[in-house]
């Protein structure tokens, strides 16, 4: 096996290659397209009753309809809920008007109305978050164990008879995903249904997705039907719709599970430009490589030149 | 409207997200920004309750713009029909029709007759709501006595004729009304009114949708009555991609109105024999007129059929196939009702199965009470439901109207089986059958409702064995030998029979039934339920059919099976224009093929198969040869889809606006506030916010209203006992504006209780910008929304929602009016124990509430002056029920 610097940053076609298997099935990931998300959470039962997860606790959080709050090593599905003011569109009677009425201006009092004579369209986004499977993995990069491995389906899998809780994956992971559970120590994320992709089946979240908003498959017809529905998207007016994570130059060189948002990343919780922490290693070992030639060959001049005296 | 399809059908909900990929415009009606909103083009908030003045307003539109489709509408409704000389629309009566009577609250409907049909004697609008008579006509329309040679005015221009009353009928519905009534701006409602009439003429169709947001209502089958007139004014009924869909409550509700657990019918819509019925020739004519048309012509052979399959043998021709061994109705006897009789010790056993009262019904409080007002109490569920230990967990322990010791109710639990433990049939809201088969065996003493009802009624049926009783003769006689499967004692019934013996046989050769049209009133066939017959249609379980949608075409005839003979889309003869071609290329679904004379296409026609489109009946025919080549409504007496219903409705031939029975506004349309014919009950135990005219509102400033999680399911037995479900959504909360929170102290988060003049009940806060406050008729109207699902058992618990509703009740089906009230809410907790008592006497007096509160139904300033007399009820000691048979169906456990 030979370590490229695409093992550590940018680009890589074949990321199960990479990691050793001579032969393997293709690169598979998921598509969360939101806008068709319904946030009825199927998607986080789904995948505690298939991977045997234990509840999060029973806390109501206040934060719109979501009780879940984030990712965790209890949840490995989280669907956000985000109320907020929508972009303004053309309203249907100004659509239909083409003289502009500038009308006069006018003074109300503050908190003179109830707010509905100014507001807005108003909208609620809900999106499906989960483990991304990047293809340069923080997590993996940094487990010393050797617990966490890429599959030969290209996915991110921590082995729970291996990991021995040391923790440096938490940290190692841009997105915030993966995480100990309290009581066990061990690190726990989504395995993309490992066990049930060995069998052929797609995922149990996928699975019970009742408007596909989460589809599965592999990842590169995955990524062409996403940039088609953001296309169609566009063509209709909402021009907000954007992909995130499908980009294989971004800074975890893609990711595994990539969505499609309606706002920025930073409204849905994730973090607008991620990037693998081991991005450098590559370069730091290549660096720490002639650091170590210089100091090898100053070693050696040391003694070649001791002895030219 | 009426219907957050998203978080209560959410797999249903995946076509209607199909569909927005196709380009469908998907519109969302309803008072609050819901899951469904937010997946929808456009979201129009209304104020609860308002939806007839929202609906009176797109027709208004409609017919004030000549936007209707006149070719369908003059074609295949009943628009051109003349109506009665005699008919006094609201129009003229300040909010009331003709034939109302103020001493009983109800009315004779013979004025709203067609000009010479022959006239119907209806001087019982009182019998027809205590048995809730609208609702006995699920499967086609009410009787006419004659289907033929009714007056009528092709160019729609007679002032009687239909179409001409509901122009003058919903003239006052204006975009201005619909402003101050609904609180929707003129821009919303007229982009609604151009989107929904834009889907409309040969090559467009809308579709409807509709859920318990509009039945549960003190007039709730009127706001289903206009959206049927604007669906059928635009010509989208019985098209592809039209009709009204009324998604039910839950799993197989649908399958049982069909297959009824109602008290006042029989299965397929046959209607209950009633205590004046002498005999089943009696019976039959009530059903049907002589000279009516179509296929309700044939009720004898249905019940004939349904008669040699209750009781086999033993029926015959000489004993009126055992008509004498049905039991008789002769009054409300409503689950209401029921309740009320528990509590004033005339009811003294009652079965509860899969249903949660305690919880899950409005006035939560009456039903506990009356529960432990009885000698025993059977609970078949899942698991302990509040029902079952209402005895010792109900809120009224701790204000010391219960007490466990003294509780006398005995409380038999039984273990059921869950669906994936049994197998059998779902007939879900497209009314289609779709067999499920066992995926495990249940475990230790769970079991299925068929092994318990089967094996109860075995055991009965041995006790009265030696029984010389005439009282004994139905269950004697009874033709109870089902297959069973497997040995021992009690084995399970085979749930395959079952299905046979609904779909019905020829006794003559023993050959399964292909249709509904094979039944004979003669005695030679069996028939469970006249509409199923065909579901074993060929020997093959039908139900059980599973071809993948990608196998076969869009109509998916190979999915399952619906009733009546396997029709997807219902009264599609009115696809095809009069002439029978398809309506345009795009919308082709079913047409006349003059090549082979019978009509053909994508659906099994729902028509008779070879009557031609310019078939014209002889005057006097009756029955389906009556039918003309241009009626579609093929079970309705005359044919056509009824803009107008000259009989059948008990509180109006034509949806009106009426505010709801609790409310802060006075009815702007009319002198008549709420529903006229509006069932209320006068009871110490049932005291009903005030509204206009009454004083006192003000102390109830606020509209409540309750719906379901996605979370959740109903009253919460098999959702709250589930950890994956319950920390989802973990606590009871309220949903409130920025505004009103603003207003009342309310922080996000925090406590606060709910108050209406029955209960108070604790929340959490949720401060949110998808409750909106509406601005109505010059003044801010806040409305405050509560999910109902939890009860004191179970993983999360919290107070329960319905103690906060009263029971008035829609007249025509006898269902609650639980999506609308007006509440108070506080910061902070209520208060517990017997200060709770006293904190609830306390705003009743400050808002002046008596037994007397909102009973008086008429308020209309005509001449009649006397006002309606309510229902009082003094306790009673005769008469004891042996048990109650409540009903089951979208009113349970849907408060």
């Amino acid at each position: 096996m030979t370590v490229s610097r695409e093992s550590f940053y940018g680009p890589l076609d074949d990321v199960s290659g990479d990691a050793g298997y001579t032969e393997h099935p293709e690169r598979v990931g998921f598509f969360t397209d939101t806008s068709v998300c319904i946030g009825c959470k199927a998607c986080e039962v789904a995948c505690k009753e298939w991977n045997l997860l234990p509840d999060d606790g029973f806390d109501l959080l206040g934060m719109s309809f979501d009780n879940t709050g984030e990712l965790s090593a209890n949840s490995w599905r989280h669907v956000a809920f985000i109320e907020q003011p929508a972009p303004l569109r053309e309203s249907a009677a100004a659509r239909e008007a083409d003289a502009v009425d500038l009308g006069l201006p006018s003074f109300d009092l503050p908190g003179a109305g109830t707010g509905e004579e100014t507001r807005t369209d108003f909208r609620w986004l809900m999106s499906s978050d989960v483990c991304k499977h990047c293809t340069h993995a923080g997590c993996l990069d940094v487990c010393p164990t050797g617990a966490l491995f890429r599959t030969e389906f290209g996915t991110v899998v921590v082995q729970d008879d291996i990991c021995n809780g040391c923790g440096y994956c938490v940290s190692g992971c841009p997105y915030g995903v993966i995480d100990r559970r309290e009581g066990d120590g061990r690190a726990w994320k989504c395995t993309m249904c490992y066990d049930r992709l060995s069998d052929g089946m797609e995922p149990a979240c996928a699975k019970a997705c009742p408007t596909d908003s989460i589809q599965f498959g592999p990842l590169d017809e995955l990524r062409e039907r996403a940039r088609q529905r953001v296309a169609t998207l566009h063509e209709r007016g909402v021009t907000e719709a954007r992909l995130y994570g499908e980009d294989p130059n971004d800074g975890v060189g893609g990711d595994g599970a990539f969505f499609l948002l309606l706002d920025e990343p930073e409204v849905y919780g994730l973090p607008p430009d991620p990037v693998v922490p081991t991005r450098d290693a590559g370069s730091m070992w290549a660096r720490a490589g002639v650091a170590a030639a210089a100091f090898a060959a100053a070693a050696v001049s040391v003694f070649f030149g001791r002895s030219s005296r | 409207m009426g219907s957050n399809m998203a978080e209560a059908h959410p797999v249903g909900f995946q076509w209607v997200m199909e569909a927005k990929a196709r380009g469908a415009r998907v519109l969302h009606i309803d008072p609050r920004f819901t899951r469904t909103s937010a997946l929808a083009d456009k979201h129009v908030p209304l104020r609860a309750g308002s939806d007839i003045a929202f609906l009176g307003g797109v027709i208004n539109h409609i017919l004030s713009n000549d936007l209707d489709f006149r070719e369908y509408v003059q074609a295949y409704t009943n628009a051109p029909f003349l109506v009665s000389e005699e008919f006094a629309d609201t129009e003229d009566l300040d909010g009331l029709f003709s034939g109302y009577d103020p001493e009983t609250g109800t009315y004779d409907t013979s004025t709203w007759q067609y000009e010479n049909g022959l006239p119907e004697h209806s001087a019982e609008g009182d019998r027809h709501r205590e048995q809730s008579a609208g609702e006995q006509h699920g499967s086609g329309g009410p009787k006419l006595e004659s289907g033929t040679g009714i007056a009528t005015d092709e160019t729609l221009r007679h002032p009687r004729c239909v179409f001409q009353i509901l122009k003058r009928h919903f003239s006052r519905y204006t975009p201005e009304m619909v402003e101050r009534i609904c609180g929707v701006s003129r821009e919303d409602f007229l982009d609604v009114c151009r989107a929904w009439t834009s889907a409309s003429g040969r090559e467009h169709t809308a579709a409807l949708v509709y859920s318990v947001g509009w039945t549960q209502h003190s007039m709730g089958a009127q706001y289903i009555r206009a959206g049927a007139i604007i669906q059928l004014l635009l010509g989208n009924i019985g098209r592809p991609g039209g009709g009204v869909l009324a998604l039910r409550g839950h799993a197989s509700i649908q399958g049982s109105t069909d297959i009824p657990t109602l008290y006042n019918l029989l299965p397929g819509y046959l209607p209950m024999p009633d205590a004046r019925h002498a005999g089943k020739q009696d019976y039959v004519e009530s059903i049907r007129g002589t000279h009516q048309k179509g296929y309700w012509h044939n009720a004898d052979d249905y019940i004939v059929s349904l008669l040699k399959e209750y009781w086999g043998e033993a029926a015959t021709a000489e004993n009126d196939y055992c008509f004498g061994h049905l039991p008789r109705i002769d009054g409300d006897h409503g689950t209401y009702r029921t309740v009320m009789d528990m509590i004033d010790g005339k009811v003294f056993g009652y079965f509860l199965l899969g249903q949660n009262p305690a919880v899950g019904s409005a006035h939560g409080r009456l039903q506990r009470l009356g529960m432990a007002n009885l000698d025993w109490l059977v609970v078949r569920d899942l698991t302990m439901i509040e029902s079952a230990e209402f005895w010792r967990n109900a809120p009224e322990i701790e204000t010391g109207e219960i007490a466990a010791e003294r509780c006398r109710t005995e409380v038999f639990f039984f273990p059921a089986a869950s669906h994936v433990e049994k197998e059998g049939t779902f007939t879900q809201t497209q009314r289609m059958l779709q067999w499920r088969d066992r995926a495990v065996e249940p475990r230790g003493d769970q079991r299925s409702e068929l092994w318990f009802i089967y094996h109860l009624g075995r055991l009965l049926q041995r006790k009265v064995a030696g029984s010389t009783d005439d009282r004994d003769r139905p269950l004697q006689d009874l033709a109870w030998d089902y297959r069973t499967e497997g040995d021992g004692e009690f084995p399970e019934p085979s749930a395959d029979d079952v299905l046979r013996r609904i779909n019905g046989a020829d006794l003559t050769t023993g050959e399964l039934l292909d249709s509904y049209l094979q039944l004979r009133s003669d005695g030679t066939t069996a028939a469970g339920c006249w509409i199923y017959s065909g579901v074993y249609a060929g020997g093959v379980n039908r139900a059980r059919n599973r071809t993948a949608r990608t196998e076969q075409d869009e109509t998916a005839l190979e999915w399952g099976w619906a009733w009546p003979a396997n029709r997807r889309v219902l009264y599609n003869r009115a696809s095809a224009d009069p002439q029978g071609r398809p309506w345009s290329e795009r919308k082709k679904l079913v047409w006349w093929d003059a090549g082979r004379g019978e009509w053909t296409g994508h659906d099994v026609p729902d028509f008779p198969k070879n009557t031609p489109p310019g078939f014209e009946p002889e005057y006097g025919e009756a029955g389906p040869g009556a039918l003309a080549g241009d009626d579609p409504f093929i079970m309705q007496a005359d044919g056509k889809a009824w803009l107008f219903a000259p009989s059948g409705v008990v509180d109006g031939p034509l949806p009106t606006h009426y505010e709801p029975h609790e409310s802060p506004m006075p009815n702007l349309l009319y002198g008549q506030q709420g529903s006229p014919a509006r069932k209320v009950y006068a009871r110490g135990d049932n005291p009903s916010n005030p509204a206009p005219p009454e004083s006192g509102g003000e102390v109830f400033p606020f509209v409540f209203t309750a719906a379901r999680l996605t979370e959740h399911h109903t009253a919460g037995g098999m959702s709250r006992q589930l950890a994956y479900l319950s920390e989802l959504q973990p606590a009871l909360f309220v949903e409130v504006s920025p505004q009103l929170a603003a207003e009342r102290g309310l922080a996000n988060l925090d406590w606060a209780h709910v108050v209406t003049s029955r209960a108070a009940v604790d929340a959490r806060v949720m401060v949110t910008e998808r409750m909106r406050p509406l601005r109505l008729d010059g003044r801010v109207v806040h409305q405050v929304w509560m999910p109902y699902h939890w009860g004191p058992s179970g993983k999360v618990d919290g107070d329960i929602v319905n103690d906060l509703l009263g029971v008035v009740l829609d007249p025509n089906t006898l269902i609650q009016e639980s999506k609308v009230a007006t509440c108070d809410i506080r910061p902070g907790r209520r208060p517990r124990g017997r200060e709770l008592l006293e904190y609830l006497a306390e705003y009743r007096r400050r808002a002046g509430v008596t037994v007397e509160t909102g009973t008086h139904v008429m308020t209309a300033d005509t001449t009649a002056s006397e006002t309606a007399a309510p229902e009082t009820t003094e306790p009673e000691t005769t008469g004891r029920d042996t048990t109650a048979a409540p009903d089951t169906t979208d009113r349970e456990e849907d408060a």
